[in-house]
């Protein structure tokens, strides 16, 4: 039984970024893929979006200093 | 701190890897400079025996001499080692398990591994994959669950030969059943075992088992065990040459035995001494064996002592660095030094040096220093010549020091007022732990330091020590002064306000002064005067000087400020004039000073730190003058205040007894996830906490005032609850949030009755430390105490260890030009700093005032 916790009030918003977008936050920020924090393609918050180990993913959490805050993760295989 | 002045040296070559391993007897031999055949050490002469332990072919000790193998001088040969070869083999104690373990696990026939050869292949995969996976441990653990699965079988799978079973007598006998294996036949057994067999085992490629059964021992050169000269001119010997002539000795000893055929229990005898010499050379700590001593009956220290524990080499030398030009001493407070200064004894500043170029400049200026010599204060110890060399000032060399010295010698001259030096107290748990200080000479033999740095080194005057170093380079100098002064490191980095403040009586002081003194003129000049200030221009000219102008001559003309104080009150400065309000903890103290922060912004660090100093010496001075004393008369309360808190206590008495009434009649209104008696417990606490700060805050508040409640007021020390416990009520007890529940069956005390949950019987204070505590009070009173220590003595060490694993965790991570955070390899930790991209220190208290800012600018415009 899959379950999809995107819907959990404690499961920030994860949305995969286009390669487009993904290619621009990279070269701003002079970052390799390898640079970035991972993110097991298996875990639960990306099961439910289409993803493929290379992609990254961006989440918007709530901070408790910032309001909102924006993390970037890579998709990688187990 | 010859580092200054020797060249870099650069090395073409270097190291890849380190490869530990067991030397194998060839390669003894090869390495080796010399056979060692004698135990002598020297001859008639004093001179080192050809083949004695003190061969000159192993490095040289004495002055010259020279080594026979480089033919360097004392201290440029590094030494070579020796070997000699034993009479019989002996087991090296370090790997007895091992030679266990493969004795057990192979046959004693034909010396393959106790595993099937249809079996192995299988094996050989596993092991390799949790090589690989989990580590070479992992990979051990696991040869040895497989070997132990095939132990039990009491046949060899390959020639079907019977297995016998074997032992160990500790700590290095080898038993077969009842017969001992002499170190010859366990050798001989480990030469059996195939080569392929030993990969199962883990061990590196190339690696024989029997090397480990010593047939040849290395002598370690000279230069490690070097001997001394005591002043009688007799010779004392390293501990290991002592253990290694031992050895010699016993060697000789059975060599000749054996030659003449002499009764194989002489031989035995023998072999076993060898065998325990040669044990205790490697390691003189081996359970069941009496450690080698000296004559005197001295442990003698071995290799293993050499290295291991924390007077050993790894943990003493290699781990544990220590420095030179550094003092530690006990600190005392001196409220009248700077800030940014440490009081330094004389005693100290005469060992402490820095070296100082001679220049056509200053050559006047240091000449005076040598000219003082050693023993009198300003003066120097040593000179380094141009070329290098060092020469100590005495009262023999001074004249020919004072002729010689030229441009470009160092003068190594004592420390003196203004110098910098670096000052510490451990645990260094951030970065203000460790800050530069201007150097103050005085007398005594302690460090001082402003009351007001205590905070951020969290150091009181109960005996802490503190140390101090003495940066040797103008790189260094400069570095420190620029990074590291005490008001650079003024706004802390964790919470954006100043770490350092007034304190206690520059509060108070301030605090009296700003809020109702009225001084005339020559008092205020008095005043100002005394804590540094010379600039009187800003006093206005008149008769009475209200404190508010006293207090706003400190500050800068065009300073603007608006704020509250600790109370609430409106504070106003401006134009450097303090209008409204006065100053107290929440603008002037550590780790609040909001108004300190707002000079610090605007005007820069020294300022900030000039103004702190001046406005803590001007409390301290406002207080003298004044006259500041508590006495019990203090916590005297007037008539209607005491009135009112009986009142108060009464009707939380009731409040209380009604809540317990409600109970036992059942008809108490239960919170929810309460049970009906968590409920009352938890009301109580609540109605006689709430009556214990309303007549804390009606102590604070009656229409008197003593200097206990002015101090607990502007914050300098006490707060509202120390009053109220003083003077009204101390209140209750309370062990782990609860009322006071155990003790006797049913009640805390036998005192009281069974069942008795009335506010006194369950740890209600009802007296205040005035009046005096009935001895059941005190007794409730020594339950929470005794608690609150223990918990304290419990949770400092966890959080001090929590902190470090903590801190070094994160030691290598930093805030790169593009705001993200990232590792010591460039991966991103955190995209934007903290979540928000804000730098805390240049915050006030984690947040930036925007509208505070505008109205600064434009208030400047108008």
């Amino acid at each position: 039984m899959e379950i999809d916790v995107s819907n959990h009030g404690l499961v920030p918003k994860h949305t995969k970024i286009s390669d487009a977008e993904k290619e621009k936050f990279l070269s701003s920020h002079s970052l390799s893929l390898r640079d970035l924090p991972k993110i097991l393609i298996t875990d639960p918050a990306i099961v439910c979006i289409n993803v493929k180990a290379g992609d990254v993913i961006k989440i918007e959490r709530v901070s408790m200093t910032a309001g909102t805050a924006v993390y970037y993760r890579v998709v990688v295989n187990g | 701190m010859t580092g200054a002045m020797m060249r870099p040296q650069f090395v073409s070559k270097r190291i890849k890897a380190i490869r530990f391993g067991v030397l194998s007897p060839k390669i003894i031999k090869d390495m080796a400079a010399a056979k060692i055949v004698t135990p002598e050490l020297y001859d008639r002469e004093g001179y080192p025996v050809d083949g004695g332990l003190m061969d000159t072919r192993l490095g040289v000790i004495d002055p010259g001499l020279v080594c026979k193998t480089d033919g360097l001088k004392l201290k440029d040969t590094l030494g070579h080692f020796g070997y000699i070869e034993l009479a019989r083999p002996v087991v090296h104690i370090k790997y007895v398990r091992q030679i266990l373990d493969l004795l057990k696990s192979t046959c004693k026939i034909c010396g393959r591994v106790l595993i099937p050869d249809e079996n192995a292949k299988k094996y050989h995969g596993i092991l390799a994959r949790v090589g690989e996976e989990e580590g070479f441990e992992a990979r051990r653990r696991r040869v040895k669950a497989i070997v132990d699965k095939y132990k039990k079988k009491d046949q060899c799978p390959h020639c079907e030969a019977k297995q016998e079973k074997l032992r160990i007598e500790k700590p290095y006998n080898f038993y077969e059943g009842e017969i001992r294996l002499s170190p010859i036949e366990v050798r001989a057994r480990l030469e059996k075992i195939p080569d392929e067999d030993l990969l199962v085992f883990g061990f590196a490629v190339g690696f024989r088992p029997e090397w480990v059964i010593l047939t040849i021992l290395a002598i370690p050169p000279v230069t490690m065990r070097p001997s001394i000269t005591l002043e009688s001119g007799e010779r004392s010997e390293d501990d290991l040459t002592h253990k290694l002539g031992d050895i010699v000795r016993i060697n000789q000893r059975l060599f000749e035995n054996i030659n003449a055929g002499a009764p194989e229990v002489i031989i035995e005898d023998l072999w076993d001494l060898l065998q325990y010499h040669v044990t205790t050379f490697f390691d003189n700590e081996v359970p069941q064996l009496p450690p080698a001593r000296h004559r005197g009956g001295q442990v003698l220290k071995t290799l293993v002592n050499r290295i291991s524990s924390k007077e050993g080499r790894i943990r003493h030398n290699l781990a544990g660095k220590r420095t030179d030009f550094s003092a530690r001493t006990v600190i005392s407070p001196d409220p009248m030094i700077e800030l940014n200064e440490v009081g330094v004894p004389q005693s100290m500043a005469m060992t402490l040096t820095v070296p100082e170029r001679v220049t056509e400049w200053n050559k006047q200026y240091l000449r005076s220093f040598v000219e003082n010599g050693s023993k009198k204060y300003p003066g120097a110890n040593y000179v380094i010549k141009a070329d290098g060399r060092r020469k100590a000032v005495t009262e023999e060399t001074k004249e020919e020091i004072l002729n010689e010295l030229a441009i470009g010698y160092i003068v190594e001259r004592h420390l003196v007022n203004g110098d910098v030096a670096l000052f510490n107290r451990q645990p260094s748990l951030h970065r203000m732990s460790m800050m530069c200080h201007k150097v103050k000479i005085l007398s005594g033999r302690t460090f001082r330091l402003n009351p007001a740095v205590c905070n951020p080194y969290n150091a009181d005057f109960d005996g802490d020590e503190m140390n101090l170093h003495v940066p040797q380079t103008e790189e260094a100098r400069a570095e420190a002064r620029i990074l590291m002064l005490v008001e650079t490191q003024m706004i802390s980095p964790r919470y954006g306000l100043s770490v350092v403040g007034c304190i206690h009586d520059g509060i108070t002081g301030n605090y009296l002064l700003t809020k109702e003194l009225v001084l005339s003129h020559p008092e205020a000049v008095d005043l100002l005067y005394s804590c540094g200030v010379n600039d009187l221009s800003r006093l206005p000219h008149k008769e009475k000087i209200d404190g508010k102008e006293v207090f706003s001559a400190l500050l800068p003309e065009d300073f603007q400020f608006s704020g509250k104080d600790k109370n609430g009150n409106e504070v106003e400065i401006v134009n450097g004039q303090l209008k409204s309000g006065c100053m107290d903890k929440a603008n002037l103290g550590q780790e609040s000073g909001l108004m300190l922060r707002n000079l610090y912004e605007r005007y820069g660090a020294e300022i900030a730190a000039d103004f702190l100093g001046k406005v803590s010496k001007l409390g301290i001075a406002v207080l003298t003058r004044r006259g500041f004393s508590i006495g019990i008369s203090d916590l005297d309360l007037t008539k209607e205040t005491d009135d009112e808190i009986r009142a108060v206590l009464e009707k939380a008495e009731q409040e209380s007894m009604k809540i317990i009434e409600q109970y036992t009649t059942g008809k108490l209104e239960v919170l929810p996830g309460r049970s009906m008696q968590e409920t009352m417990e938890l009301r109580i606490l609540e109605a006689l906490n709430r009556a214990r700060n309303k007549s804390g805050d009606l102590a604070m508040r009656q229409n008197k005032e003593s200097a206990a409640i002015i101090m607990a007021k502007c914050g300098a020390r006490g707060n509202a609850l120390n009053i109220a416990q003083m003077a009204a009520v101390v209140g209750q007890q309370a062990l782990r949030g609860r009322r006071i529940d155990h003790g006797y069956a049913n009640r805390t005390l036998p005192y009281f009755k069974q069942g008795d949950v009335s506010p006194k019987a369950r740890g209600f204070v009802r007296n205040n430390f005035k009046t005096g505590l009935t001895p059941y009070e005190f007794f409730f009173g020594a339950m929470t105490g005794r608690d609150a220590l223990m918990d304290t003595a419990l949770r400092t060490p966890k959080s001090g260890y929590l902190y470090r694993r903590l801190s070094n965790a994160m030691q290598d991570l930093k805030a790169s030009y593009d705001g993200t955070v990232r590792d010591a390899s460039g991966r991103v930790v955190q995209f934007s700093y903290g979540e928000d991209g804000l730098d805390v220190s240049k915050t006030q208290n984690g947040v930036i005032d925007v509208k505070r800012i505008i109205a600064q600018v434009l208030g400047g415009a108008q």
